[in-house]
This record gives C-alpha cells, structure tokens and sequence, in this order.
C-alpha cells in the first residue's frame, strides 16, 4: 500500500521523503554494531538468576575451558574499574546508580554479574552459560503491595520535585454536585527497539571510541569518560543511525563502560550485542504505576475540583519518578486542585525515560476519569473538555502560549463521525460485534535546549550541516536539512548533513521532544549569520550569487543556540554532556505544550470479547510542522504505540522472584500489522512565536499520549465496562 | 550454543541410522524451534542431523481417497495446496492462523507436530521446570500461568502443545508414519501427543530414533461446514489462548457427525469422543452446541492467570460450531471484522 505525502498547509514546510529511507530500506544504513573494527573480540554478558542477595561463589572452569575464550569478567576482578556515576536525574550521565561488578551484592533479577569475552559470539555465549554462580538469595520485593517495599513521598526525596496545588480541593470536592473517584492502574513495559542495545569498544593508545546506539553523543562521550576515569577529550561516541530508541538509550547503561574494559583487558576491540531477553533488565522501562484521581464537577459539567495521586514503582536505590502530575494537573480549568506523587521501592532495575514518560500512564488515569465524568454528568466527552477549555494552567494562572485543543477535537470528530455515536454504552452493534467509540486528550510539553552547529556553503552550491545530533527514526537527517535548505534559498538535494559523532558540534540529548525544535532553530541562526556576512538580508536573495561575487570558495558558520529562560554558562554544560532543556511547564511566564485529540473505534466480540481496532483518528496541533510527511510517520506511530499500550503491552512480572518472564518479542505483545487497520492524522495549522523564532513544537512523543485513554474509553462504550487496569484484556470482559 | 556436529543424511535410512547411533543427536528441519531452544540453553544437541534436504516433499493423492504430506512440507506450500485449500479448508485455515509468513515458509509439517511448548518458564533455564529439567518442580503452576492449560494437566506439569496446524490434524483424525530403526509404523493422531502425567518431559510417543516421514489424511475433509477459530491477545503471530477447531456433518438442520478439538487448553490437541457423539442426531443449535460445550469443560480447571480460559473455551467451542453449521468458517486473513 502507498500513501500520498500529506500536503503542507498553512505554515508547513515540504513534505520531502526522509533522506535516509532509501538507505534503510536497502540495507545501507549502518549502525553502530555493524560499524567495521579490526579483529573484534566478541563480549556476552551473564546475567543473575535471582533478584535480590548476594553471590557467594563462582565458578568459571567449565566456560574458561571453552575453546576460544578470551578473558571474563566478574566482581573479583572487576570490583575497582567504573568510577561512580552519576544518575541522570541528578544532573549525571547514568540511568542507574546499581554498577554491576562492583561488589557480590545483586540488587535486581537480570542484573549483570560476569562478561564473557571470546573469539566468537557463540563461544562467548556457550561459555557464558557455563559459568556457575552460587547465590545467597533473599525474598525480594517484586512491585506494589509486595512485602518489603519502602514507599516515599516524591517530595521528600527530591528537592526540585512539586506537587502542583491551589485553592482547596477538599471543600470543593465535599460539596460537588457530581463526583468520580477512581483508581487506574498502568502496567510495566519494555521499549523494546528493533536494534538490540550494543557497544563496540575500541581502543587506540589512550583514546577510546565507542560504536553505540545513543540519544545522547555528548553525554555519553562525557559519562563514559567519568566512568572510566579519563579525559572526555579522550573518547569519541559514534551512532549515525539509531534503529529505535524511545528513551531507553537516552542515559548511560553499565554495559558500556564493562565493554571498554574488556576491550583495554583483551587488547582488542570487543564487540557486545545483548540478547532480546538481557534488553528487559540490562537498560531502563517504564515502571508500572497506580493513580488515585478524584474530580468534583456542578451539574452542568462545570470542574470545581481535580485531585491526582500516583504511585511509582522504582528500584531500591535510585529514586526515579516520572510525575505525570506536573501535566495533568494543568490541562483543565478549575479552580481548586492538589497532587501528590509517591515512589515504591522494589527490588527491580532503575525504570527510566520511555516516550511520553510522564504523560503516558498520567493522561490515561486523567482522561478516563473525564470520560467516566462525562457518563456522570451525561454530557458528551467532547462538549465537557469544551466546557473546561482554558488558555491559561490553573496552578500559577500562566497563559499558554498557543493552545488548539478543541480544534483538533472538532476536526478529528467530524472526520471520525462522533455525531453518529450512541451515547448508551452497548448500544452500538455490527453483526456478532459490539461497537465502541472513544476520544481523549492528547498533550506533550513543547521543551527546547541549547544547542550548537555548524554550517557551510560551498561556491558549487552544497551546504553542509554539522551537529552531534541524533537520527532515532525522527527523521532529524531530513528536517534539518529542510531548514537549512529553506533557509539560504538552496535545493534540499544539495544539502548534507552529518549527525551522530561527539567530534561535531554538541547536541542535547534526543529526548524529551525537543530535537527539531533546538537544533533547527540553532541551524537556522547559523545559516543567517552567512546571509548577515554576504549582506544579502531579503530572505528570496541569492546567497550563491554574493558568495560567488565575492570571490569566496566557501562560508562557514558555526552557531550557538539558547532558547529563551536559560541559565547563563548553559552552552558549557551542553559541552559536558548536560541538556539544561527549558519550555514545557518550567517557564516562569508562560506555559507550553502540543495538545491533540484522538478517537477510535473499537469491536468487541459479544461471545468471545476479542477486542479490535477498526478505526483510528488523530488530530493534532504543534506549532509549526516542518516537514508533514515525517511528522505524520511519528504521530501515526505514537497512535500505533498508544494502542499497544492500551490492549497489547505488558511485561509480566513473577512476583515470587521479582523476574520479568515475558522477555521476547514472540511473548512481549506489540501490535502486528494486522492490528491496525484505518488510521487517519490530522495536523491542524497552528502558528505560536513565542516558543522559540521558529515557532516549532515538538510532535516526537504527543502521538502515543491518550489513546490508551481512548481505548478505554472506546470499550466502556462497546461493552458498559469501565477498564482501569491496562493492558485490557478479553478475560476482564469475558465476566 | 554449544559445538555440534552437523551432518546431512543421503536417504532416510541413513537418517534413522545416524539418529539411532548418537542418543544426544537431534534432527533439524525448519529449525524455526530448534535453533531458538539451543540459543536458550534449553536444548544441547551434541549432533544436528540436517533432514532438510530429504524428498520428503511431496503432497499426494492415496488410493483411499486421502492425500499423503511428506514430512519436509513447508506449512505455508501445505496451507496454499489447491487439494488441501478444496477438500480439507480447515488444515489450510488453522495453519495460515499460526505463526507468520516467515515462519511458516520455514516451518515443516513433521517439526510443527514436535514443536515443544510455550510455556514462558520453559524457555527460561533459571528457572525450575519438570519438562526441561525432569524433577525440579513446575513454575508455572505457582507462577505466571495465563498460556497454560485447563484440561489433561498433571502435578508435573500443566504446559499446552502450541501447534494451529496439529488441532486440525485431531479433527481430521490423521495419521502419522514414522520410521526407526525396527522399520516404518503408523501412529493414529490421537495416540500422538501425550498427557503431562509425570513425565512431562516426554511431549509425544514418537521414539526418540524414530523420524516422521509423512502424515495421512484420511478421505473425509469436512469441507462444507468446518471452522477454525483461534482466539488470542494479538490478530496475527500471536499463539492461541484458546482455539477451536469444528468440522460437521449435517443433514438439513440435524448433526449427523460432530467433530471438535481444542488447542490452547492442554499437552495435546484435545478431543472428547463421548461429547462428540452427543450432538449427533442433534439439531443445529446453539442449545446443543451449549450443552456440548459445557460437558466438554465439565472437568476442566484453572491455575489462577488462565481461570478465564475455561469459560472463554466454552465461547469459544459455541462460535464455532454455530460458525461451522452456517458455513460461514473464520478468515485467517481478513482484517476486517468477521
Ligand atoms: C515466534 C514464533 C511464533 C510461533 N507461532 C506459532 C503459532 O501461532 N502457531 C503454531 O502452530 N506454531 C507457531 N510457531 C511454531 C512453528 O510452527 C514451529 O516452530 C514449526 O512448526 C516447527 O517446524 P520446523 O520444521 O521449523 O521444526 P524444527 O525446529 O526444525 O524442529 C522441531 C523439532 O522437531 C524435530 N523434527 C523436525 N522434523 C522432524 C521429523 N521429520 N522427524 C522427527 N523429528 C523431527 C526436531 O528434531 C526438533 O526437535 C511459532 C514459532 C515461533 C518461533
Ligand atoms: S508447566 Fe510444564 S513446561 Fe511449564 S514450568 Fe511447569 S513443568 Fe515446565
């Protein structure tokens, strides 16, 4: 099947084909772990068959006589080579502060606890299953209400951290006319990208160079560095492509650092690629959350009062949150609001970012409470969020800076057909099929960081783009090229732009959504400084001609970049790994964010409840679109995402063993093509100068946000019975 | 994944000669299990005999009005045969439901008979497991059981066979040749595959020097009135929380002939005769196919994650039958809702 490219409306840029879809179509694209090294030696971790206790012996005989093996790594002789790290969340580079190796002690099921280095990856592998290990286990806690968990207030562990509150919640809630008050429940999932985690290592002299799949070349470059000890001008971090990343390889694993070891240890470089199953506890997920959210309302659909609580699973050290709280409790108007966040202690690896962290699991519990709200109130879902439209957060009284909620709700529903629904639940059918039909909020917070670049136009007209940034499917090659392109008035085809490599210009980190938006506004003032130095000011004057004129070979421009309300010394920090990113809800001023609505429909089998998605609806509104076409490839991703998250995606925890059982991709649920079937994206013009001069939100993490809700939302409607436990599964509605 | 010999045998004989020589030798078709199992630790053949290449290949014609499949038959060419796709849909229709494209092109017919099963603990080799490591316990009983079975289970173990393709075979009551080293043999389909008991660590009857050389259809194909419905968390590559497959025998509205099998719920494809002849004489409806399906559950048990199995098997067993006596089977590739 091909699909038109969608055409650019409004303020849209080109809908140019993604420079690097050829490449990957055809196998052209390399990544990391196909990047050649001399005589590689290759490296297989083993991992711990108990989650919480201590090693008591190993023995390495049986895997040492494996022919072909190079040297392992355990505690005993390990113990003193990572430096400590620090985590990510406390300004560091690490996703984890559990370093593996460093003592006998296991602090989670999966955990590293031998590296294996060999001539070949299946003798490394055959002896790494060899290598006994005697444990001294102890009972772990595996989740919430496990014995033994250590709950805290996110407040109390952390200083930065608020829980957004005003007026008096409990009086207005008391005397509300109309209430809900649920709990919903998110399970724990894995990012799960096609490109397994992977490390090459290679070593010349002093200087390192690490092949590696990462959102983040300076951080990395930096973490590395502090982890081993040395110069970050010692290492080099090399990713052009990244086959899928959603987060998990934003922050820094200990696999790295273990295989630069083994690579000084063998004199060689060493070449890891984790299996499937070692991804689920060697990386970060998404921890499994409970919210409590309460919402008070006047009989006719007015909010008077909001409350969300939610509770985190993390790991016994580390104090990770994501605190969706920080959203939802500024997506309506009402007047009296409070919030709390809490996190659970387990024995399980350190959760960390996966797209759309807080928002995910935080929209699904607000946007199922409003739709249970509507059916209280028995106003329709669309016409209750009208009602409660506010173009200012109710916590600080701060005006969003552009805010086109409704309007994607409107475009979306008359493109879905709300007007043809049913209200009743259960009173839709088709055949043997109960039919729902369900819509939610979608948002994301437009955040920027500093950033820098470099810039160059030849005479012969080729412009090339130099920026450690990071393709991870976002399309970053193709967008920033169109602006560059656009920009100095030269043909998209004559522009280059290489990405990926810590010796370009630094980059923030890919996450958070914020890549389009800070480097192309950073490429964009690079490319006006050659405009300023060739005089040529109409934005439609031939910049190639002056250049000629004057003789030059060629104009180079490096640019740094900050987006408004950022800390002076803010391009150092970005230097040494830290992204320092502003916008979203940190502003003093103003409050950002992209906003979107989303509709599906959903059938549900009145003997047998398999539950299917005929029909899916998107419409969304992020500032300006660069390029529709590959913005349209992540909204429709996210929508695809968002439904997995709704019916497929779960990782199964044995709670006897705190072990995840469900490691592969034949039992960790993602939709398959045929799971989806009509999907439509709307992108709805919208302008908004204020959050940065190119007036660009991002779109990488808004598509997946809600359509759980909706989901949900969709099979109350089917069936009359309200999920609050994802994934829902046909077994909660068989009852 | 341990150092192994690899061999290709010239003939059958030659292949039964080699398995029959080595105790730790495995044969090796598709390779779509084999291979996985070896990556996992679970299975540590020190001799991969490679039967790929054997001209067990063909898909004929027997004199009894049946049709013979070699072994070596990829299940995607069984699937599309046009004597299978007209006299036996539901064979074609169960195998399309399983797996995917890839997979099936891989997959052969005898090593889809010996797939082992799916249990999440199985393939974990930390973990204890009466199958994989006889006498260590069954996690799964105690422990994440949604996939496990419902009927035939034993203290030992309470894993499921996950073959599509096989729960058809039951119905169609195929046969299975083998042979071994004492020469060829015929194993009826329902003596096949066994029950846990307690020694779950044997799935089938086949003697471990024995090879599959082809499977026997019988001439009845049930083609007028048969589904297969296989219900599961995903529409494509997803095994079977519970499947079903239904062939009848009608004569205007009344049952002359039922015929049913599960797969999903237990060790083996499952099948209940005495239920069965029940319906026959029975109009076609879903009163009987009620009480049917309810006395093919009556004994069935949950281990807590898959309780829900037993009811949802019940559904299941009525849709289908209601399906099969309308003649209206389930497409296996439509992603429209039918
Ligand atoms: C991710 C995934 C999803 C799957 N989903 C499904 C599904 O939904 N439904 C389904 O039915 N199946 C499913 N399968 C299983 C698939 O059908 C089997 O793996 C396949 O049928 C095995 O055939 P093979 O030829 O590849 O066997 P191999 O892996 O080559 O062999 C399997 C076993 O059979 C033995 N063997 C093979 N041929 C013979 C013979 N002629 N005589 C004696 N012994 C023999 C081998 O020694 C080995 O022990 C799935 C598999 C995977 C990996
Ligand atoms: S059910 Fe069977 S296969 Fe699963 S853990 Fe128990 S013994 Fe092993």
């Amino acid at each position: 099947m091909s699909v038109e490219a969608p055409a650019a409306t409004g303020n849209m840029g080109e809908p140019h084909p993604r420079f690097d879809a050829r490449l990957k179509v055809t196998g052209g694209a390399r990544y990391a772990s196909d990047m050649p090294v001399d005589n590689p030696a290759y490296a297989y971790l083993v991992t711990s068959a108990i989650a919480r206790g201590r090693i008591v012996s190993i023995n390495l005989g049986e895997a040492q006589n494996v022919p072909g093996v190079l040297h392992i790594m355990t505690h005993e002789n390990t113990s003193k080579d990572v430096k400590d790290s620090k985590l990510f969340s406390d300004g560091g580079f690490s996703g984890t502060s559990i370093i593996p190796l460093q003592s006998d002690k296991v602090w989670h099921d999966g955990q590293i606890v031998a590296v294996v280095v060999a001539e070949t990856y299946e003798a490394a592998r055959e002896a790494g299953y060899r290598v006994k290990i005697e444990y001294e286990a102890e009972q772990p806690s595996a989740t919430f209400e496990s014995n033994g968990v250590q709950v805290q207030a996110a407040a109390d562990v952390k200083k930065t951290h608020e829980d957004p509150k005003v007026g008096d919640f409990d009086g207005a809630f008391a005397s509300a006319e109309v209430k809900v008050d649920a709990t919903y429940f998110t399970p724990t999932q894995h990012h799960n990208p096609i490109e397994l985690f992977t490390t090459t290592c290679a070593w010349a002299g002093d200087k390192l160079t690490v092949y590696e799949p990462s959102q983040t070349m300076y951080g990395m470059k930096n973490g590395i560095a502090s982890q081993l000890g040395i110069e970050p001008e010692q290492v080099r971090v090399v990713s052009n492509f990244v086959g899928g990343a959603f987060g998990s390889k934003g922050s820094l694993t200990p696999r790295t650092a273990l295989t630069a070891i083994a690579a000084r240890r063998v004199g060689r470089p060493v070449k890891l690629v984790a299996t499937r199953q070692q991804g689920f506890t060697i990386a970060t997920y998404r921890a499994e959350t409970k919210q409590r959210v309460r919402l008070g309302a006047s009989r006719d659909g007015k909010l008077t009062a909001l409350s969300h609580e939610g509770w985190e699973v993390t790991s016994r050290p580390d104090n990770y949150m994501v605190a969706g709280t920080d959203a939802t409790t500024r997506m309506y108007d009402v007047a009296n609001v409070q919030s709390k966040v809490s996190i659970v202690h387990a024995d399980r690896n350190t959760p960390g970012f996966m797209r759309s962290p807080p928002e995910l699991p935080y929209m699904f519990g607000l946007e199922s409470a409003i739709d249970e709200l509507a059916y209280a109130l028995d106003i329709d879902p669309i016409e209750l969020r009208r009602k409660n439209d506010t173009m200012k957060e109710p916590i600080k009284g701060l005006p969003y800076t552009s805010r086109s909620v409704m309007q994607c709700f409107d475009e979306g529903a008359k493109s879905f057909g709300w007007s043809k629904r049913e209200p009743k639940p259960g009173s839709m059918r088709d055949g043997d099929w109960l039919v729902g039909l369900g819509c939610a909020m979608s948002c994301y917070p437009t955040q920027m960081a500093p950033s820098s670049a470099r810039v160059r136009l030849s005479q012969n007209g080729e412009l090339r783009v130099e920026t450690a940034s990071h393709e991870i499917g976002n399309g970053a090659y193709t967008v920033i090229g169109q602006i560059a392109a656009e920009r100095l008035g030269v043909p998209y085809e004559k522009v280059s732009v290489v990405l990926g490599d810590s010796d370009y210009p630094a980059a923030p980190v890919s996450g958070g959504s914020i890549t389009t938006a800070s480097v192309c506004n950073c490429v964009a003032e690079a490319c006006d400084a050659i405009r300023a130095e060739l005089g040529i000011n109409d934005p439609k004057g031939d910049v190639l001609a002056a250049l000629k004129s004057r003789g030059r070979g060629a104009i180079e421009r490096y640019a740094e970049w900050t987006p408004k309300g950022v800390p002076d010394g803010a391009l150092a920090k970005l230097y040494s790994g830290q992204a320092m990113p502003t916008g979203g809800t940190k502003d003093k001023e103003r409050i950002m964010f992209a906003f979107g609505a989303e509709f599906i429909e959903v059938r549900v089998h009145q003997r047998t409840r398999e539950i299917r998605v005929p029909r899916i609806v998107g419409a969304f509104a992020a500032g300006r679109i660069v390029n529709p076409r590959t913005a349209r490839s992540q909204l429709m991703g996210g929508l695809i995402w968002g439904v997995s998250s709704a019916l497929h995606e779960a990782t199964e925890i044995d709670k006897r063993a705190a072990r995840y059982v469900n490691k592969d991709l034949a039992e960790y649920l993602v939709p398959v093509n045929a799971d989806i079937d009509q999907l439509e994206v709307f992108m709805i013009p919208e302008e908004d100068h204020e959050v940065n001069p190119l007036g660009i939100k991002g779109i990488g993490e808004l598509g997946n946000v809600g359509t759980n809700a909706a989901v949900a939302n969709a099979v109350y409607h089917a069936t009359g019975k309200r999920i609050r436990d994802l994934p829902i599964r046909l077994e909660t509605l068989l009852a | 994944m341990i150092n192994f010999q690899y061999s290709r045998p010239g003939d059958i004989a030659d292949a039964v000669r080699q398995i029959a020589a080595d105790p730790r030798a495995k044969f090796i078709a598709g390779g779509t299990n084999i291979l996985d199992l070896m990556k996992y630790d679970v299975e540590r053949p020190a001799h991969l005999i490679d039967i790929s290449r054997l001209p067990l290949t063909g898909v004929e014609e027997t004199a009894s009005g049946g049709m013979r499949i070699g072994a070596l038959v990829p299940n995607s060419d069984l699937s599309y045969h046009p004597l299978i796709e007209a006299r036996y849909p539901i064979l074609a229709s169960a195998i399309r439901a399983g797996a995917s494209q890839q997979l099936r092109n891989m997959a052969s017919t005898g090593g889809n008979l010996l797939q082992r099963t799916r249990c999440l603990y199985f393939y974990d080799v930390a973990t204890p497991c009466n199958k994989r490591a006889p006498g260590s316990g069954c996690s799964a009983i105690d422990g994440i059981n949604r996939q496990n079975a419902i009927l035939g289970t034993s203290d030992a173990c309470i894993a499921t066979h996950p073959s599509d393709m096989c729960v058809a075979l039951a119905v169609l009551e195929a046969k299975v040749h083998v042979a071994g080293p004492a020469g060829e043999r015929v194993i009826a389909f329902e003596d096949f595959h066994r029950l846990p008991g307690k020694t779950p660590e044997r799935d089938t009857n086949l003697a471990p020097n024995e090879i599959i050389t082809a499977i026997e259809l019988p001439a009845r194909g049930f083609a007028k009135n048969y589904t297969y419905i296989k219900i599961r968390d995903r529409h494509s590559y997803a095994f079977a929380l519970v499947s079903v497959a239904a062939a009848l025998e009608l004569e205007g509205k009344t049952i002359k002939e039922a015929r049913l099998a599960l797969g999903g719920v237990a060790h083996k494809p499952w099948r209940n005769k005495e239920v069965e002849a029940t319906l026959n004489g029975q109009p076609a409806t879903r009163e009987s196919f009620r009480s049917a399906a309810d006395a093919l559950l009556r004994d069935a048990k949950g281990f807590g994650h898959n309780d829900f199995k037993v009811e949802l098997a019940r559904r299941a067993v009525v849709r289908a039958l209601t399906q099969a006596a309308q003649g209206t089977p389930q497409s296996q590739s439509n992603k429209k809702i039918v």
